[in-house]
């Protein structure tokens, strides 16, 4: 019954008329993820407010205002699967994509796989949400209409997903029904993108030729295109490896909240719970504990279960120690031979997500790991151009959407990796105290 | 982290069954290092309770006796053992649940040794603070909200778990996890905090508070098949059982003391199981044969209809029906 499948992320984001509903639609139906009641209310608003077709777009668009405006307030999440993960009964209802997507006798076909969707619009708060939806991201898919080629918003969604360090990006060449299914224009659309990529640090890029509205190449690979070879995005979705992306050497485990019982039968019991951000751990494995510096040995890893042999990201679990010392939330138990950086002044990248701009000398709460403490921005080194990648060495604040490299300096030490390294030792937020709002999201390059 | 390289469609992805062997054995190798998509769904909400329990003074988890409460309750098993929960459990209890519910949820509460607190619809009405409906449609389903802020009010509480997910209805789609309420318990969907990476932020002032949805992103498929893999009992009334059902509004009702029939609406006996548990009043049943959890799963994955859709009198009123309610401090 516990279908071995695992999950993955997707971000997506664009304007109306790149297609992308069409595509996120075309997804669901054709996964069966859509039910009947949801299409039909799509149909019955679409028919009212005079759409003239089925507006898939009004199944991410779920509050009063957005249907009664057009437009997307927010992160929408949507979710579906294939293969096993989909339930006992799907093979029945789903048997032309499992058949033809991801046919069982293949190895490394371990059945199907569960997607979560993270929808952000393309108008005026696009980075704010972009980013917001890409921090949990495993892959990024960017739509390009083959009929305009790379646009200002191909660019900026390319640079948020290197800059969020999405390990995985597709880039989905749309509407090559409209442009006669020609290689030539494909071709030169990858050419143009990657010669404007080589600036970003984007690790694993795939592009692939689709019609998100006639269905080529979206769930099943279609005749229209013979020069293609490559696999369909829902292939690609379902088979790329992300069990690689997290690092599996050193171990990253940010105390989250500690077990005492106090009850009789666990009197002495002492156990540090959170979840595993890096490495893997064994009972007997050298650890330090972090800021104090202490060295101890795992002497178990709890589970409601029972003890484990192993824990690695990202299981939630809770770790006895072998000696007895005093840690508390906000501590982080770590590699012993490969330690984090434990400092009080950090270069970041920011993206700001307030209306009151970021000046040098604001002063923040800044959220990091299991850890939180008062923060300084000491100076804003340069803003960055989200569209052309240049760089602002006299700006004087970020405001709302705005990216920059910043340096910053704490009221406690925190333990901290480049983000570029971990994306969960390397990220933090910034919070207003007067509001208490969640005003900015960091990256870490560096900490002394 | 590696530059760019410019991949051609023709090169890329290669074809997993033309792997060498040496590439097989890598895939074997890192399989040991990956959690099917229950155990990652299972880690995330471990990981937002215990944020909770660090984060808030006085965090409580809602409990409506409901299969998302039920995996609510054994995912804080799992997120605290084998200490307490550092926090008790309330029930909205309005006075029309079906007793099979009532009775679970009190066996479940001792078996576990937590603590339960009830608050109760009924006493709101006595007290005065809301007004009963009339008529045949009448439901206590809106009054619950009142009972709800309320208790939070009168204990104090900072930070209250739900079982929401955000399949389950277009407004809850938009929903963060850690969901801010104002002092009059209300939701402003256009002012939400952004929610980056595993960060949640839950600062907030003297008689504001949170609601937290640990298990936001699971579908209600996630729900069964955790029940089955972690063998979890759930009220009888999710498994099929001759009940008296009478017909309105295209969904069948259980024939019941709180509910007046209007003129043609016969009882008649059916074979129904429940997909949701609410209110005796406006929870629909469906025809089912189901008896096993493996039958209700398959029965599941085969519907063509949401939960909330065929089984849900109370979000069919308007369009934006729950993002009304959730506006004014519902679940």
């Amino acid at each position: 019954m516990a279908a071995v499948s695992e999950l993955l992320r997707i971000a997506t984001a664009g304007s109306v008329d790149d297609g992308k509903s069409t595509l996120i639609g075309r997804l669901l139906h054709d996964t069966k993820s859509i039910l009947e009641d949801q299409l039909e209310h799509v149909a019955q608003t679409s028919e009212r407010r005079g759409d003239g077709y089925l507006n898939l777009a009004l199944l991410t668009d779920g509050l009063r205002a957005e249907r009664e405006q057009g437009i997307t307030i927010d992160v929408a999440y949507r979710y579906f699967q294939t293969g096993a993960a989909a339930g006992a009964g799907a093979a029945a209802t789903n048997g032309g994509t499992a058949a033809t997507v991801a046919a069982p006798e293949q190895p490394g076909f371990r059945g199907g796989r569960k997607f979560i969707i993270a929808d952000t619009p393309g108008h005026e708060q696009y980075t704010r949400n972009m980013v917001t939806g890409a921090s949990t991201a495993d892959l990024s898919i960017v739509l390009i209409d083959a009929r305009h080629g790379v646009s200002e918003q191909t660019r900026r969604h390319a640079f948020i997903a290197s800059l969020l360090r999405i390990p995985h990006l597709v880039v989905a060449i749309n509407k090559m029904d409209l442009v006669d299914y020609s290689q030539e224009i494909f071709d030169a659309i990858v050419a143009d993108f990657t010669d404007w990529a080589t600036r970003l640090q984007l690790s694993d890029v795939v592009f692939i030729p689709i019609s998100a509205l006639k269905g080529d190449n979206v769930v099943e690979r279609m005749d229209n295109m013979p020069w293609y070879q490559g696999p369909s995005l829902l292939y690609h979705l379902e088979h790329v490896v992300i069990a690689t992306d997290r690092d599996m050497n050193d171990v990253r485990f940010p105390v989250q909240w500690v077990i005492r019982p106090m009850r009789d039968e666990h009197h002495d019991y002492r156990g540090y719970a959170g979840q595993m951000a890096a490495g893997v751990i064994r009972p007997g494995s050298e650890v330090v504990v972090l800021p104090s510096g202490r060295k101890t040995k795992i002497m178990a890893i709890d589970s409601y279960e029972g003890e484990l042999d192993v824990a690695f990201p990202t299981m939630s679990v809770t770790l006895r120690l072998e000696d007895d010392i005093d840690i508390s939330r906000g501590d982080m138990i770590v590699d012993a031979e490969e330690a984090p950086t434990v400092a009080r002044e950090f270069e970041a990248m920011v993206c700001w997500m307030s209306e009151q701009p970021m000046r040098p000398g604001g002063r923040y709460v800044i959220h990091h790991t299991t850890r939180s403490a008062k923060a300084i921005i000491d100076r804003l080194e340069y803003r960055v151009d989200v569209n052309s990648l240049e760089r602002d060495g006299e700006a004087g604040e970020l405001g709302l959407n705005e990216i920059g490299r910043v340096r910053l300096r704490t009221s406690t030490p925190l333990v901290v990796d480049p983000y570029s390294r971990n994306r969960t030792t390397g990220s933090f937020i910034l919070i207003d105290e007067s509001t208490n709002d969640t005003v900015g999201a960091g990256m870490i390059r560096s900490g002394r | 982290m590696r530059p760019l390289k410019p991949l051609r469609s023709t090169t890329l992805s290669i074809p997993k069954a033309t792997l060498s062997p040496e590439a097989e054995t890598e895939v074997t190798t890192r399989a040991k290092y990956e959690l099917s998509h229950l155990q990652t769904l299972e880690a995330e909400s471990i990981y937002i309770m215990r944020e909770v329990a660090a984060q808030f003074e006085r965090p409580v988890l809602l409990f409506s006796g409901g299969k998302d409460s039920i995996v609510l309750m054994r995912l804080a098993q799992k997120a605290f053992r084998p200490g307490r929960f550092p926090f008790p459990v309330m029930h909205v209890d309005t006075g029309h649940n079906f007793p099979e519910v009532i009775e679970f949820r009190d066996r479940l509460v001792e078996q576990l040794d937590e603590r339960l607190i009830v608050a109760s619809v009924q006493e709101s009405i006595d007290n005065g603070r809301v007004r009963e409906e009339t008529g045949p449609r009448a439901s206590r389903n809106r009054l619950q909200t009142v009972t709800l802020l309320d208790a939070i009010a009168e204990h104090g509480f900072d930070a209250a778990f739900g079982g929401a997910r955000r399949d389950e209805e277009r407004a809850r789609a938009k929903e963060r996890v850690f969901s801010f309420r104002d002092d009059f318990g209300q939701w402003d969907p256009k002012n939400q905090r952004p929610e980056l990476w595993s960060l949640y932020n839950g600062r907030i002032r003297k008689g504001e508070h949170v609601r937290v949805f640990p298990i936001s992103n699971w579908t209600e498929m996630d729900v069964w098949q955790y029940i089955a893999q972690e063998q979890l009992e759930v009220p009888s009334i999710y498994y099929a059982h001759s009940r008296q059902v009478f017909e309105r509004d295209n969904m069948l009702y259980a024939l019941n003391e709180h509910v007046e029939l209007m003129d043609g609406e016969v009882p008649f006996e059916a074979s129904v199981r429940y997909r949701t548990v609410g209110d005796m009043t406006c929870t629909g049943a469906v025809r089912s044969s189901a008896l096993t959890l493996a039958e209700v799963v398959a029965e599941i994955a085969a519907t063509r209809i949401t939960e909330r859709g065929e089984t849900r009198a109370d979000d069919r009123v308007t369009e934006a029906a729950m993002e009304d309610r959730k506006r004014e401090g519902y679940f």
